[in-house]
């Protein structure tokens, strides 16, 4: 049965956005101009039905859980920090790989007491000690967490890392890992059961994409 | 805190205005009659009860959705009830007694500490219905039923059901012999169908072959041949998950054939609010919404802690996000009737009142507004007798 909305899929830009296209263009949608050039936030694709907006990252979660989107591509690193409770993630993109993990100066003491932690993944930081039974006092911060601990604002960071080299460039190093973190296609809870063979399906195609780049990659 | 915001009311609290209030009112009145003429009998469970009869047989979740207090006569804890079907079964199991089954239904408010999506309030109208000492597929039926017409008598279009089986997981989990920190974590995973964390966890356990095929399965047994490839996995790996998964298909095929204009959804990995539901699960969203309007399921258990184990069955709603669904508002309708005590005015506003009317009289000095009033028609001495005039505006 036709719905009025068209079907919409959020994608924040840089990365995810690069690698995502290739996946969704072999589901048949494909923008008809290049985001990266536009100032638009709403995008129509060659699907007459499908349409792309373009958030910041750790929007995209909400955007899904709360419907205004049916679809979207998020880090499980911002999946994990919203909590997503109610979205689904069915497929693992295999992009934007990374490791969230704790890190502090190069051979530091460790810390009696209180820690302080200054990161931008508050909820994960709280959750990760707790588990671990530490106490922990998170300072919020927006960026260059690799700051915190040389001024003396924090004795450990908790951050995405990728190559390490910006931890090495400020005499950091990573201590201990949180999480592997790869990016999700995630989908709206009731999206999935109200449009579930259109939905099913998309997943089914970039499912298939993903493998064969799996599969390309490792030959 | 400054003056405006002293009028200000707290997160997830709203006050309904008349023109809300008055669908709302309506839908209620047309929804109890509906009710009744199902069979299904009022109750007014208490706003506050102890604890401990409050929280008992309900979901873990629960607990920390009521608001708590003391109770200055005896210092024992009490809550606001946060859901009004443990209350129901507690009246089944104590009050009523009854050896065949009791249909029961209820309207009232609820208090919830957290807030949900927008949109959904601390303080749901709650109204429902609960269907005891029946366990099978015909009760499941009838609620079901019942659930759609509620949702067509709020006037909404588009209805997906959403059809489960809590169930089929449990026995899987049964046989796979988890534990319970295990089965917490796979039942996230399941609330979440995450396929990266799912095919981990399978693969960090060594299960027999068919279980581990049906439980990492499973979360996407869902849609168009959903119940065909469910048989095929479910029958090398429970017995018992075969027969719960016929229970699916014959209530899907019931309300597919009794309600050609709802769409059914089968979704055999749906595990929402399964700490509490033991069978059939079952939830109506509409294109668009991003929660369900209306959502039930089968949960036997819960008599037991009152002593008396009772099949159980029904659904609840929030009748603020039901009367939403009617489309255009309703037109005023009523008649402005001059000031005086004139006692041929009074008796025929009184004739007018009797025969259905709203109408209301207008206050002597004051701005009897009739747009304000929401009044479309006017009372007028003329030609020696009343007469009503239409006002437009």
């Amino acid at each position: 049965m036709a719905t009025e909305r068209p079907l919409t899929i959020a994608l924040s830009k840089g990365r995810i956005l690069k690698e995502t296209l290739p996946l969704l263009e072999k589901a048949g949608i494909a923008m008809l101009e290049d985001p990266e050039k536009s100032r638009k936030l709403v995008f129509d694709t060659t699907r007459e039905d499908v349409r792309i907006i373009i958030l910041r990252a750790t929007d995209v979660p909400p955007y899904v859980q709360y419907g205004a989107a049916d679809i979207g591509v998020a880090g499980k690193d911002v999946l994990m920090e919203h909590g997503a409770a109610g979205i689904y993630e069915p497929l693992d993109l295999d992009i934007a790989r990374c490791k969230l993990m704790v890190a502090g100066p190069v051979n530091a003491e460790p810390v009696t007491g209180r820690l302080r932690v200054a990161t931008k993944f508050v909820n994960v930081a709280r959750r990760y000690f707790a588990a671990s039974g530490r106490q922990a006092d998170v300072i919020k911060l927006y960026g260059a967490m690799e700051l915190a601990p040389i001024v003396g604002l924090a004795d450990r960071i908790v951050d995405v890392v990728d190559t390490g080299n910006t931890l090495r460039a400020n005499g950091l190093e990573p201590t201990e890992l949180i999480a592997y973190i790869s990016s999700r296609l995630i989908v709206n809870r009731a999206s999935m059961k109200t449009r579930h063979a259109d939905i099913q399906r998309i997943i089914d195609v970039m499912a298939a994409a993903v493998q064969a780049r799996k599969a390309e990659a490792s030959a | 805190m400054n003056r405006e915001e002293q009028w200000l009311l707290p997160e997830g609290v709203e006050e309904i205005l008349p023109e809300r209030a008055a669908v709302i009112e309506g839908l209620r009145r047309r929804l109890l009659d509906l009710y009744t003429r199902w069979g299904y009998e009022l109750v007014f469970p208490p706003l506050i009860e102890f604890l401990e009869s409050l929280l008992n047989g309900a979901g873990r979740d629960l607990e920390r959705e009521t608001f708590k207090l003391t109770d200055q006569l005896t210092g024992r804890m009490m809550g606001v009830r946060a859901d009004i079907t443990p209350q129901v079964a507690r009246i089944d199991a104590h009050s009523l007694r009854r050896q065949g089954p009791s249909r029961l239904c209820y309207c009232s408010t609820a208090l919830r500490t957290r807030i949900g999506l927008p949109g959904t309030s601390r303080i749901p109208y709650q109204v429902g219905v609960e269907l005891f000492g029946h366990a099978g597929v015909d009760s499941d039926a009838e609620v079901i039923s019942l659930m759609l017409a509620t949702l067509a008598e709020a006037g909404a279009r588009g209805v997906t059901l959403d059809l489960g089986h809590v169930g089929i997981y449990r026995e899987l989990v049964r046989s796979a012999g988890l534990n319970d920190a295990d089965e917490a974590a796979l039942s996230d995973i399941y609330l979440r169908k995450a396929r990266t964390e799912l095919d981990a966890f399978i693969d960090e356990r060594a299960l027999p072959a068919p279980l581990a095929a049906a439980l990492s399965a499973l979360p996407w047994l869902a849609g168009e041949g959903a119940l065909e490839k469910a048989r095929a996995l479910l029958a090398p790996a429970s017995t018992a998950a075969l027969d719960e998964l016929a229970q699916v298909a014959e209530l899907a095929a019931r309300i597919t054939a009794s309600h050609p204009d709802v769409r059914v959804h089968i979704d055999l990995g749906e595990l929402r609010g399964y700490h509490y539901h033991t069978g059939c699960l079952f939830a109506a969203y509409l294109d668009g919404a991003s929660e369900p309007l209306a959502k039930g399921g089968r949960y036997d258990h819960i008599g037991e802690v009152f002593g008396r184990a009772r099949p159980a069955t029904g659904f609840s709603a929030d009748l603020k996000l039901l009367a939403d669904c009617q489309g255009a508002p309703v037109r005023a309708a009523g008649i402005l009737a001059p000031a005086g005590a004139d006692a041929a005015l009074l008796a025929e506003i009184a004739r007018l009142r009797a025969a259905g009317e709203r109408v209301v009289q207008a206050l002597p000095g004051a701005d009897n507004d009739p747009a304000e009033l929401r009044c479309d028609r006017e009372l007028v001495f003329a030609d020696q007798r009343w007469q009503l005039h239409s006002l437009s505006f």
